[in-house]
């Protein structure tokens, strides 16, 4: 064997110390707002873990398609749908458990049209995409009905001990079930794609298809895999927002989640950890926004004016933000370099 | 060269010309009768007559006058939301956000149309059309501009300020541009701004026709089409000719953006009479479907929009009469996109050849 000397590092995995002092510093402003009033501090906070969750479930659906090289754009759809299919399990099943797997189920079936369309029958991956969204607004307009009785949603679960530490405990301990398992899989995620030889194939196909190609792995075999794995996590999104966020079904109650889950995507640079840290500036964003009533009445007489401001302008925002994160941060961040084509056999 | 431009132009004869359209237009009819045949078992198997709803849903958008004048309204602002697909799709960008841009054209064309006051209709409603497309024009020359010099993906910046442009508006015609009462909208237009029509022919319908000429005009016989077409085709290769790829997406974003700002005034302007908010929502992914339909070609467009506005026209007498809920129209629009963008699958059921024009966008999300 030749001594492997590693490769050298990029400067990337040095400290990256802006954002450990933005980080500190936010940590303190937190401190500070839990000190001043800890039930709204907690409020927000707990909102903007729960908020995140469905765009961490999105972007990370999006970093497992385009990571072997496939563009995603029908995450919105696949979300919508996966909720919609999530919800129909539940009226029938009366099983939030089983409504939770199915929606999962459904997310990787759509996930399959998805590979089917833009790897086997070879249209554009974007305009691919385009067609689930489309199919998901067009389906669920069709088939949902009013009135469908459901069986309640999926309620926090509070780990006993973990929960009472102050500020911590309440938001990261005290959550439903599938906010817990977004965390995980933040992990799960990070570790499949960096600590795996399937995550190494992962990305062999999708930087150089035609070098994965040579070694012996299966380009459009780790595609598709992928693919579906993508699709199953955005229908475990979509199942959140009906079983878990709403307990029912609302058309087009995505409102654009799959879509900001994919600036949040290239924000992390195509990593998990990355992109939670995004997920959580919008889940912050959207948190704050649903919390921006019971505010009111508590603001300091300095900060008055924010009640003031329409309502649309808040809601507004994480779009905003959105278009501010992709222009600031796309030029810099490397895109998977097969990202978008088509892959044949020579 | 000389010898080359003297020559008289070819003349193809009559059959020469014919095949080669017969065979572009195939496979979108076959897309459309799949489509067509899957939402009829889609119908059946919600326990509804498939034929009678068909039946009722061609009445209802070509049965009468009325009907024909309402696929009319409905078509025209579908011909300008998918010119504006079209075009930006011929300059290799994707615009979803003509909802968006339709959304801000409707609402200035409006206050044109209500505020300024004192015009003769000759200089008024010109003027408001106007005030429509520019508006549509520069909500679009946002994404345009980031995705020049940002790399910002338009797919993304355009469905983004499409939630933006519905907050706006809704802000706007809820707020300070409200009339007075109780519902959210602006005042009515004043009549020098209103769009008449000509016997049972709207205006505005008219505009869109002559639009949609200029536009194959301008991407099948200028140096500005060509630029756009070449910059879809190879940016890179157009950037060593020496044509700005930036600039020629801004242009393209801008063009796209007029077009269906333009829509959005003829809508209010014609139809509507004032904004209000939440009109015609689903336009933006509805024109992608027509834009796809068409071939991304002008001309294309004004038979597919008027395919779409005649069911959008009748969904609702098929609604009324056969209890098929109007939605499955969308559905519908769903499958004939689905076999429009994987054409292999009516090309293998109709043993053609690739025809190897195939519409590619996904070059990442960088710049490109």
């Amino acid at each position: 064997m030749q001594a492997t000397r590693p490769i050298a590092r990029p400067a990337a995995s040095r400290l990256p110390w802006p954002l450990i002092i933005f980080g500190g510093v936010l940590l303190l402003l937190i401190v500070i707002a839990y000190v001043r009033d800890s039930q709204v501090t907690t409020a927000v906070l707990n909102s903007t873990i729960r908020q995140s969750t469905p765009i961490i479930l999105g972007a990370l659906a999006g970093i497992m398609c385009e990571r072997v090289g496939v563009v995603n754009i029908g995450i919105e759809g696949m979300m919508l749908l996966a909720a919609f299919l999530g919800f129909l399990f539940n009226v029938w099943t009366g099983n939030l458990f089983l409504a939770v797997i199915g929606a999962v189920a459904a997310g990787a079936l759509i996930g399959a049209v998805h590979a089917l369309m833009s790897i086997t029958l070879k249209v554009d991956q974007i305009i691919s995409g385009t067609v689930i969204n489309i199919m998901a607004t067009g389906f669920t307009g069709y088939f949902y009905q009013q009135g469908l009785v459901t069986q309640g949603k999926l309620t926090p679960i509070r780990i006993p001990l973990l929960a009472d530490i102050p500020i911590i405990g309440p938001v990261f301990f005290d959550n439903p079930p599938i906010t817990y398992l977004a965390l995980l899989l933040v992990i799960a995620i990070h570790i499949l794609l960096f600590k795996t030889r399937w995550g190494l194939r992962t990305r062999a196909v999708g930087e150089h298809p035609a070098a994965a190609d040579t070694v012996g792995i299966r380009v459009n075999y780790m595609r598709y895999m992928n693919v579906m794995l993508g699709g199953a996590l955005a229908g475990l999104a979509g199942g959140f927002l009906t079983l878990e966020a709403v307990g029912s079904f609302e058309r087009n109650m995505t409102n654009g989640r799959g879509f900001v889950a994919l600036a949040v995507m290239i924000f992390g640079k195509w990593t998990p950890i990355g992109s939670w840290a995004g997920a959580l500036l919008f889940g912050f964003a959207n948190g704050l926004q649903t919390q921006i009533q019971f505010l009111q009445n508590r603001m300091p007489s300095w900060l008055a004016w924010v009640g003031d401001i329409p309502h649309q302008f808040i809601g507004m925002l994480p779009y905003v933000l959105t278009i501010v994160v992709l222009a600031g941060f796309v030029g810099r961040a490397r895109p998977p370099a097969a990202l978008g084509s088509r892959y044949e056999k020579e | 060269m000389e010898l080359a431009e003297k020559q008289p132009p070819n003349r193809a004869s009559a059959s020469a010309r014919i095949v080669p359209l017969l065979r572009a237009v195939i496979v979108p009819v076959m897309a459309v009768v799949v489509a067509l045949l899957i939402g009829a078992v889609i119908i059946a198997i919600s326990g509804a007559n498939p034929i009678k709803a068909y039946t009722s849903l061609v009445s209802g958008g070509l049965g009468n006058a009325k009907a024909i004048e309402r696929t009319f309204e409905k078509a025209t602002p579908l011909i300008f939301g998918g010119l504006a697909v079209a075009l930006a799709f011929r300059a290799g960008l994707f615009n979803i956000g003509a909802q968006g841009q339709l959304l801000f054209g409707a609402l200035m064309a409006g206050y044109a149309g209500f505020a300024i006051e004192g015009l003769p209709m000759v200089i008024h409603l010109p003027l408001a059309l106007l005030f429509g497309a520019v508006t549509g024009a520069l909500w679009a020359a946002i994404a345009g501009v980031l995705r020049a010099y940002t790399g910002a993906h338009e797919v993304i910046t355009t469905i983004m300020l499409n939630f933006v442009a519905i907050n706006i508006t809704d802000y706007l015609s809820n707020g300070p541009w409200k009339a007075s009462g109780v519902v959210a909208r602006t005042p009515k237009i004043l009549e020098t701004a209103e769009m008449g029509k000509i016997g049972n022919v709207p205006l505005g319908l008219v505009l869109a026709l002559v639009v949609a000429l200029v536009v194959w005009w301008l991407i099948d016989r200028t140096t500005i089409g060509f630029e756009l077409r070449t910059v879809g085709h190879n940016p890179n290769a157009s950037q060593y000719a020496g044509i700005s790829v930036r600039r020629m997406t801004i242009l393209a974003m801008v063009l796209s953006g007029l077009l269906a700002g333009l829509g959005g005034a003829v809508e209010t302007l014609g139809v509507v009479g004032r904004f209000q908010p939440g009109f015609n929502a689903g336009l933006g992914f509805t024109a992608i479907t027509i834009a796809l339909l068409a071939r991304n070609h002008p001309l294309g467009v004004i038979p597919a929009a008027l395919l779409i506005g005649v069911m959008q026209a009748g969904s609702s007498r098929m609604q009324l009469d056969s209890g098929v809920a109007s939605d499955i129209i969308e559905v519908v629009q769903a499958l004939i996109l689905f076999f429009v963008a994987a054409d292999v699958l009516i090309r293998t059921l109709l043993r053609m050849r690739d025809t190897g024009d195939n519409i590619t966008l996904s070059s990442g999300w960088g710049q490109s």
